[in-house]
């Protein structure tokens, strides 16, 4: 692809492959859970080829997704620590929500939302796995006692649940905040862009340019 | 073992009634197990009756054979040693296998629409064809019954013959039981017969004398005469007071329809603040800011 | 079988399945009626249920009988006659007796001939070298007229009740206690809760099997057991009696029916060497009464006799030919199974025919039985399954151990139909006789027994026409009237024991009344003639197929009285008696002793003995003429003396089983084992001492398996997969076994290895100052079928049986067990 002057560059194709890779896996085990979950979800099973498919195939797709998270999780990581500017932003953050982001600090590469939901999703999906791994009846359940396969499956759906939660809101955002799609899905930003979301990672961006 | 059925009560996984217009009593089994010999010929029977046949096994210095409840072995003769006073022995041989419990923890762990089965008589019965083998019902069952098929990946357990008792017939282990110590008929008549077997213990120096139907599951349609009935756990350890483990009530209780409630709120929430709010675009003046 | 006849004058369960429920006590000993018997079991838990029964279970193990008993009370291996003998004790020195009962119904006035003594564990009459009695001095005073001599006052010192009151006076508390290792608390217990059913209003009923039979004073120990009821008065009542539990489906059948070596058909016995004269012989059996007016009902042998001939050969029995007397086989001595494998060890038989028997696993001391096999020429085995025996020539490794090329018996196998395939009677314990139909077709080439006999007897009558022989006759003038001869049918089987009238027969006392014509079937034994006018081929089953048809298919279970008698359910052995010596249930009045559980009375209007059961007493025989009701015993009543009737004594006396852990007799050290038991020479020097094999071994069946069967059908073998034996805990802990444990178990046969089964249901007893431990060892394993292969347990049980039937000391030897 051409590169365009006008735009940054702001994730680079290994980073969107990864996260699509990320965010199709958890789609497909968001609809094959929900299957599970609740008798109103139960029919999204026949995505999977029926119940008994979506059972097998889910710790599949399960662990598909945690390795593909995984490495997500080294990747950025450190772009994800949390500073002081991030906290600020996060005390103006219903300023943010109302769509005034004027009195907003200046957000990094990622925004102080940003830096909060990466860190949720990482603790959800550690719970995912660790109990995911001990519901696993064809494989593992049998090494744990009855107890711990209990406290496992509320752990799972309250993981899941909380997981899915965020996603909804991280699409939502993503959806809001106007070309941000194409971030993930192209790798480049127009430069207003970026200098209206990330002003600090703009400047860094572009070495002090207003 | 499925039929076709007008007298379901509970159906796992469904929200909306089962076909429930046929009403029938309730029936229980009782197991008197002081008079129970541990002959095994209700092992016997639900082998023969069921088809089931499991593995020739090998003896593990007990009497338990084969060693556990398995997909072929729907009920177990368990036996225990023991001595309630000093110097006083008694061998406790307890016949293991589903209780069918009024409140059924299968039934509300089970994710799969017709699975589990509860009918208007009580009995609680696995419909493996609509089993998707995530042995949910295994994390759900108080007494440990359910087994999980590692050929099929269905689970298995005792249906009460409910093919039998929908005949008109008794369940097949006590159609063969030699000494009269599993009956049944309606619950009503299995309790009534039940405090006379518990009157005659009491006589008989058992004090502590009673049945065992746990309130903690909305009692069973499987019950016991015990002859120490303030201690259950001496029979292999029958739970004194089964229950519904807080979890899994937390987890196929409130968390479903909470969390469902959470996701379809977060969604409208998200579409209101779109059209109440619009998109959070790059501003004009940024954009003319950025072409300078 | 062989202490009842002795006692009541016939060998069978005096009661019936139902009638223990009711019964006021029950008492499971020598026996484990819930692990063998479950399904008859039922009435013991209906006893208890609804006559509010006491179970009281005597054992050495904690069995799954003491399960759901009321009261468990252990026992040595082999103490019985201890513990019951010093039950009898209690009972005299208590005052617990039904005395009405014991002097009108027993011989306790009877005196007793002057010579007969009991000094130091020896009856009066012994022969050291040849290890018998001589028995003349074990009888009755008899005064001129013939009769025994009686004391009604029982002052006498020499009647029959002081005798057994001087007899049992050694068996003090203290020396049971010592004897059995039961603990005194507990004997005492027992005795007291025996000793309520003295009042004639309470029974007790006793229940029994191979846990008594199967010991080398087996007999005597049952005996013992009938004389504690018989001073209790529960002989004849409802809810009484004692019960011999049979294990084998019908093999109440096989003893009836004569299958035994020294019998006949119906409990008629073949003749000895010296009894060539007919007319002695039957004299001998036609026994006189020996009080005026007893009935002594042996007096119509000749009859039952004849008919029997007449079954067998018809018109070539006549009354010049002594009825073919000579055609039969006169014994020298008695060939039970013991003695014909001893031969055969021996190698003094050629051939054997093993039909529906499995001798390599059934009987003791495997290695010989093995031995013995290997010295035939050929072995037919008859069976449905392919068992040990007929395999026993072939290497099994470690099971079996043998090599088959110095192995020359020819071996054929004859596959046949088993009960289910086959139409036909079974007997069971209760002496009931129940037709059953067949369920389906044998497979394959099986062949039901009846049709492999009669294709055998056909082949060698054909021989014995074309090629002659050393003795023909027998076999070519066999009556064979069946309509296709190479398969007799069931029912023209039993229509033949039934008996029929080959010419018209007539009432005695009115010539002119016809009571079956020529050819009809007749309707009970009192039919039978001595004149060669009726043919019977079992003279007790008489009445089971008469001209009204099939009388064991019947399935009315109507039970008018409530006690559980169904009269028109089958038909029960003698002349469809469900309850024997049952004018023993009245006073000697003729009015019930209990009137709860009336079985008969006599009626004085119609002047008939009449009730619920077919009264076993002549029904018009009023209650002054004093006619006893036992009335196959010339006494015309019961025997608490043996007489001569039993080999070693007419008391029993505990003797210790022929291995004992206690290398002495407490009662009387110079005389420990039985005095009066056949032991082969080669057998002796096989015997193992206590220092050797310190523990009791006991053999014994679980209620998963039958025998040497079920381990072939793969249901039992899920059930109960592996052999196992059984030890206490402090057995375990001193040798450290754990249970699961493979464990090595040894007597001075041979050994066995097998899962250690560690249990609290075992426990050490205190028998005379030491510490004994039992190995329990279950017998259902061998090297044929589904189940887990195992080592046949017989290979550690001693050749020695009782000194009566014969039957094998499976219960009580001694071993040794280590860790694998």
């Amino acid at each position: 692809m051409k590169k365009d002057p006008e735009k940054l560059s702001r994730f680079t194709a290994a980073e969107r492959a990864n996260h699509w890779l990320s965010a199709l896996t958890f789609i497909l085990l968001a609809l094959s859970g929900l299957a599970f979950f609740h008798p109103a979800f139960y029919p999204l099973n026949q995505l999977f080829g029926g119940g008994v498919w979506t059972r097998i195939l889910h710790p599949f797709i399960g662990l598909m997704m945690a390795i593909s998270f995984c490495v997500m999780f080294f990747r950025f990581r450190k772009l994800n620590t949390i500073t002081q500017t991030d906290r600020e932003w996060l005390g103006h953050v219903r300023e943010m929500v109302d769509g005034d982001d004027r009195n907003m600090p200046e957000a990094g590469k990622f925004n102080g939302g940003q830096k909060v939901l990466f860190w949720l999703l990482v603790a959800c999906m550690a719970l995912l796995l660790l109990s995911g791994i001990v519901v696993w009846r064809a494989y593992f359940s049998f090494m744990f006692p009855v107890s711990v396969i209990r406290l496992a499956s509320v752990v799972h759906a309250a993981g899941a649940a909380g997981m899915i939660l965020l996603i909804i809101g991280h699409i939502y955002m993503a959806i809001w905040t106007r070309e941000s799609m194409g971030a993930m899905l192209y790798g480049q930003v127009r430069r207003v862009w970026a200098r209206q979301h990330h002003p600090a990672w703009f400047r860094q961006m572009t070495g002090g340019d207003k | 073992m499925a039929l076709q059925s007008l007298d379901i009560q509970r159906r796992s996984a469904t929200t909306t009634p089962p076909p429930g217009v046929r009403q029938t009593p309730k029936v229980a089994k009782l197991i008197d197990i002081s008079k129970c010999i541990g002959c095994k010929a209700c092992q016997a029977a639900c082998m023969e009756w069921n088809d089931l046949r499991d593995d020739v096994g090998t003896t593990a210095g007990v009497y338990d054979n084969p060693r556990d409840l398995n997909e072929n072995t729907w009920t177990l003769m368990r036996y225990a040693e023991v001595e309630p006073e000093k110097g006083t022995l008694e061998w406790l041989i307890r016949k293991d296998g589903c209780m069918h419990c009024a409140d059924p923890g299968c039934l509300k762990a089970c994710p799969a629409p017709g699975a589990v089965i509860q009918y208007s008589n009580g009995i609680v019965d696995f419909h493996e064809e609509n089993c998707i083998g995530c042995g949910y019902c295994v994390t759900g069952c108080p007494f440990n019954i359910p087994r999980l098929s590692p050929k099929d990946s269905k689970v298995y357990k005792c249906t009460l013959c409910s093919d039998r008792v929908m005949a008109g017939l008794e369940p097949a282990c006590v159609k063969t039981c030699p000494t009269g110590a599993i009956l049944f008929g309606t619950k009503a008549d299995m309790l009534h017969h039940a405090a006379g077997r518990v009157l005659d213990l009491k006589s008989r120096g058992f004090a502590r004398a009673g049945i065992y139907d746990p309130p903690g599951v909305g009692g069973t349609h499987v019950m016991y005469v015990l002859q120490h009935a303030d201690r259950p756990e001496l029979y292999c350890g029958l739970p004194a007071e089964p229950s519904i483990s807080p979890m899994v009530s937390l987890w196929k209780g409130a968390a479903k329809p909470l969390a469902s409630l959470a996701f379809g709120m977060v969604a409208a929430g998200a579409f209101f603040h779109y059209v109440t709010k619009g998109p959070n675009e790059v501003s004009e003046e940024t954009g003319k800011e950025g072409k300078k | 079988m062989a202490s009842l006849a002795t006692t009541f004058g016939r060998g069978a369960m005096t009661n019936h399945w139902v009638d223990i429920k009711n019964a006021d006590i029950v008492v499971v000993m020598g026996g484990n009626a819930a692990e063998a018997h479950p399904c008859g079991f039922k009435w013991v838990t209906e006893a208890k249920a609804h006559n509010n029964a006491k179970l009281i279970v005597i054992d050495p193990r904690f069995t799954r009988s003491a399960a759901v008993a009321d009261y468990y009370a252990p026992l040595r291996s082999g103490s019985d006659i201890a513990f019951l003998g010093g039950l009898i004790n209690y009972l005299l020195t208590h005052d617990k007796i039904q005395h009405e009962y014991v002097k009108k119904f027993t011989d306790a006035t009877f005196l007793v001939s002057d010579g007969y003594r009991f000094e130091n564990g020896l009856f009066s009459g012994y022969d050291k070298d040849k290890r018998s009695y001589d028995k003349t001095s074990w009888g009755y005073q008899k005064g001129g007229d013939g009769f025994v001599l009686t004391d009604d006052t029982l002052q006498n010192p020499r009647c029959v009740f002081n005798l057994l009151k001087q007899h049992y006076a050694r068996y003090t508390v203290d020396m049971v206690v010592r004897v059995t290792g039961t603990p005194k608390e507990q004997f005492l217990k027992v005795c007291e809760m025996i000793a309520s059913t003295s009042a004639p209003d309470k029974t007790a009923t006793f229940l029994y099997a191979l846990g008594w039979t199967q010991h080398s004073t087996g007999t005597q120990m049952i005996r013992t057991t009938a004389m504690v009821q018989l001073l209790l008065g529960n002989i004849g009542m409802a809810g009484g009696g004692i019960n011999a539990l049979r294990g084998h489906s019908n093999i109440q059948g096989l003893t009836d029916l004569g299958l035994l070596s020294n019998l006949l058909p119906g409990y008629l016995t073949l003749a000895g060497d010296k009894e060539q004269d007919f007319k002695a012989f039957l004299d001998k059996r036609a026994s006189k009464p020996l009080r005026p007016g007893q009935m002594s009902y042996w007096q119509n042998y000749p009859a039952f006799h004849v008919s029997l001939m007449k079954s067998w050969y018809g018109d070539a029995a006549t009354l010049d030919n002594n009825w073919c007397y000579e055609w039969l086989p006169k014994l020298d001595k008695v060939y039970d199974v013991l003695q014909v494998f001893e031969m055969m060890h021996q190698g003094k038989l050629n051939g054997y025919f093993a039909q529906g028997f499995n001798p390599l696993a059934s009987f003791p001391d495997k290695a010989k039985i093995g031995a013995a096999l290997a010295k035939l020429k050929y072995l037919v085995v008859i069976d449905p399954l392919a068992t040990e025996t007929s395999e026993f020539w072939k290497n099994f490794g470690e099971f079996n151990d043998v090599d088959p090329s110095v192995v020359q018996t020819e071996v054929f196998r004859l596959p046949s139909g088993c009960f289910a395939e086959e139409d036909g009677s079974l007997v069971s314990s209760s002496r009931v006789l129940q037709w059953h139909y067949k369920g389906a077709d044998a497979p394959a080439e099986a062949r039901g027994d009846a049709e492999i006999i009669a294709g055998l007897f056909i082949k060698l009558r054909e021989m014995y026409r074309k090629e002659g022989g050393a003795f023909p006759d027998p076999i070519l003038n066999l009556s064979w009237p069946y309509m296709i001869p190479a398969s007799p049918s069931p029912d023209e089987l039993a229509r033949e024991y039934n008996g029929k009238a080959l010419a018209d027969v007539t009432d005695p006392k009115d010539p002119a009344k016809v009571l079956a014509k020529a050819g009809e079937q007749l309707a009970g034994f009192a039919q039978l003639r001595n004149d060669g006018s009726t043919a019977c081929g079992c003279w007790i089953f008489s009445g089971a197929w008469t001209q009204a048809g099939n009388m064991m298919a019947r399935r009315d279970n109507s039970d008018p009285s409530g006690l559980g008698n169904t009269p028109n359910w089958a038909f029960a052995w003698p002349a469809n008696r469900r309850i024997i010596y049952n004018r023993a249930s009245c006073d000697p009045a003729g009015k019930p002793w209990d009137p709860k559980r009336t079985v008969i009375s006599w009626d004085s209007k119609s002047q008939k003995w009449q009730g619920m059961d077919v009264p076993d007493m002549r029904p018009d025989a009023a209650p002054e003429q004093n006619v006893g009701p036992f009335i196959m015993n010339p006494e015309g009543v019961a025997r608490l003396f043996g007489v001569d009737k039993l080999a070693e004594g007419p008391f029993p006396e505990h003797y210790e089983p022929f291995e004992t852990p206690l290398d002495t007799n407490p009662l009387h050290p110079g005389v420990v084992s039985n005095p009066a038991a056949r032991v082969f020479k080669g057998d002796l020097a096989a015997l193992g001492t206590s220092k050797d094999f310190p523990y009791i071994g006991t053999t014994y069946r679980l209620t998963e398996h039958f025998h040497f069967w079920t381990k072939h059908a793969k249901i039992n073998a899920i059930l109960q997969p592996e052999q196992f034996v059984e030890i206490d805990e402090e057995l375990a802990g001193k040798k450290g076994i754990k249970s699961g444990d493979k464990v090595k178990v040894s007597s001075k046969r041979g050994h066995i290895k097998a899962v250690a089964v560690v249990t609290k249901r075992l426990k050490a007893l205190d028998v005379d100052g030491r510490r004994v431990h039992t190995v329990g060892i279950p017998i259902h394993w061998g090297f044929k079928g589904v189940a887990k292969n195992g080592y046949i347990a017989n290979t550690l049980t001693p050749f020695v049986g009782d000194a009566n039937t014969q039957t094998p000391e499976f219960k009580s030897f001694l071993v040794t067990i280590e860790k694998v």
